[in-house]
């Protein structure tokens, strides 16, 4: 007999680390994405019952995955007809082996549910959003804020992608050798924006959502050794070993966000660092170099300074000029904004966030109104300063960036 | 096995201002394209401009209304199209990409199926 609370937590672990595996490895069984999910919440449901009367398992993956993969079975068996009237998935192996049963390998079975997701023929929005959902087990709101966009406009494509796959005729299955490098850059704008989202959680009382961000440092890892000479898989593993160096010294003990201006450098993780720079080396030897080893680069640029103070803000504009002729995305702009706030001081920051202030896409971004908010207590104007940390605080519902924000308006009122 | 419709979709003035030789390498490319594929292959046809279009829609008062044109005008008019079998769309779009298409561009339908 295991506890409540230990089972509860041996749950919950097993859903951050074997969702996708469990969920790709029953697709195989049901040639059905909705049916395999149905039967994997059935599995975790069921796991909370059972591990409580019969003790935890061993290895809970592989018990999941078999209870998800009976499940489905017995839907097969039961609905049979109606089932089988469904469109499926399109797999290369038919039928399924022993193997299937048994277990079988994580790393090949997510990524086949990686590619699948990741599928040119879906919209680049969808393809993110069905890896969130299907291979971390995000929920739709979650992904829904990863997004900015609203939740039901997120379920419905969801739904949508979901019906394009079986619909299309979209294959499960790793693509070949050839196919490969085409495929790659979706799939790895799906696993940055995992550790964005990880980074910084949208919503919650912790900043950093850990699982999300060590699933997004697997899967870097893994695409990493399937794809060893490709330069922006390496652009990518380094720009999360980089950023995820400082994760430790984000927080304070008290739960309040730490700035990079303020952290304590020499807590940052010096591995991490010394394995990302080695990745950036190699994934800048590409010209042009890629988005992710421009970005890696300006994370290096931060790792490798002494301090705040002696940042080289004018090569980290210099990067962010490249990056946003690369990636023409409204948040590169904004990052490029604050730089350089810091470049040239805060009035020519402010001046470069007035120029992006009317893009759409960033109407509910909160970190627009913050880096105003901070441009303007550093040029002295208060109540405009006020305004606009008033106006982030509306836009975050994560509470340790909400307690910062209001830690600042208090300074600002003394 | 499925089908896909692959519906060749291209710029009518373009077409219209292009020259003999561009016919004749165009209709060259499309039977290449055909020897190439045979085995995919279930049908296929050009079609006249939608100049020579003529719509019908429902009214309100339960006849129908015709008109000149096609039923949505746009830029890229549907010209033609090739009816293929593929066992999946990773291989209906290996085909399809072979389509000729100079002014324009195929989009891919996969075949409802009724049991």
């Amino acid at each position: 007999m295991a506890g409540e609370a230990e089972v509860a937590a041996a749950v919950a672990d097993a859903h951050r680390r074997e969702w996708a595996f469990v969920l790709a490895a029953t697709v195989r069984v049901t040639g059905d994405i909705d049916m395999a999910e149905e039967c994997v919440q059935h599995a975790y449901a069921q796991a909370l019952r059972s591990w409580a009367a019969r003790g935890i398992p061993a290895r809970p993956g592989a018990w999941l995955t078999t209870v998800a993969k009976r499940r489905g079975l017995d839907l097969l068996r039961r609905d049979g007809a109606m089932r089988r009237a469904l469109p499926l998935l399109v797999d290369d192996q038919a039928e399924p082996g022993p193997d299937d049963l048994a277990g079988g390998d994580s790393g090949d079975e997510r990524l086949r549910l990686v590619f699948t997701c990741c599928h040119p023929a879906l919209a680049t929005e969808a393809r993110v959003a069905l890896t969130l959902r299907l291979l971390c087990g995000l929920t739709t709101a979650e992904v829904a804020r990863a997004f900015l966009v609203g939740e039901a406009t997120m379920a419905a494509r969801i739904t949508r992608a979901k019906k394009k796959i079986a619909g299309a005729g979209i294959p499960y299955r790793v693509p070949a050798p050839a196919e490969l490098p085409a495929r790659i850059d979706a799939v790895l704008t799906v696993v940055h924006l995992l550790y964005t989202t990880g980074h910084t959680a949208p919503v919650g009382d912790d900043l950093v959502r850990r699982d999300l961000v060590e699933r997004a440092l697997d899967l870097a890892r893994m695409m990493r050794s399937l794809l060893p000479d490709d330069a922006d898989v390496a652009g990518l593993l380094a720009l999360i070993l980089l950023t995820d160096a400082r994760r430790a010294t984000r927080v304070a003990p008290d739960g309040s966000l730490v700035l990079l201006a303020d952290q304590d450098r020499r807590r940052w993780d010096r591995v991490a660092i010394a394995a990302g720079c080695a990745l950036v080396r190699e994934a800048l030897e590409r010209r042009p170099p890629g988005r992710f080893a421009l970005m890696a680069a300006i994370a290096a640029i931060h790792a490798g300074a002494p301090t705040w103070q002696d940042t080289d803000w004018r090569e980290v504009v210099a990067l962010y000029d490249l990056l946003v002729q690369l990636w023409p995305s409204p948040v590169v702009a904004l990052n490029r904004a604050v730089a350089v706030g810091f470049a040239d001081g805060p009035e020519a920051g402010l001046a470069e966030l007035d120029v992006i202030g009317a893009e759409p896409q960033l109407a509910g971004y909160s970190y627009l109104a913050s880096a105003r908010a901070d441009f303007l207590r550093r040029l002295g104007r208060t109540a405009e300063a006020r305004g606009s940390y008033e106006e982030a605080l509306l836009l975050t519902e994560n509470s340790v960036e909400r307690d910062f924000l209001l830690t600042r308006l208090e300074e600002l009122a003394e | 096995m499925s089908q896909y419709l692959v519906l060749i979709y291209e710029d009518e003035a373009a077409w219209a201002g292009a020259g003999p030789d561009q016919w004749e390498r165009t209709m060259k490319d499309h039977i290449a394209f055909g020897e190439n594929n045979k085995d995919s292959l279930r049908g296929g046809n050009a079609l006249k401009p939608t100049s020579t279009a003529t719509s019908i829609r429902k009214d309100a008062s339960g006849g129908h209304t015709i008109t000149d044109g096609a039923f949505v005008e746009t830029k890229e008019a549907l010209g033609g199209y090739y009816l293929i079998e593929a066992g999946d769309l990773d291989e209906a779009l290996a085909v399809a990409q072979q389509v000729p298409a100079p002014f324009g561009g195929v989009e891919v339908r996969p075949v409802m199926v009724f049991d």
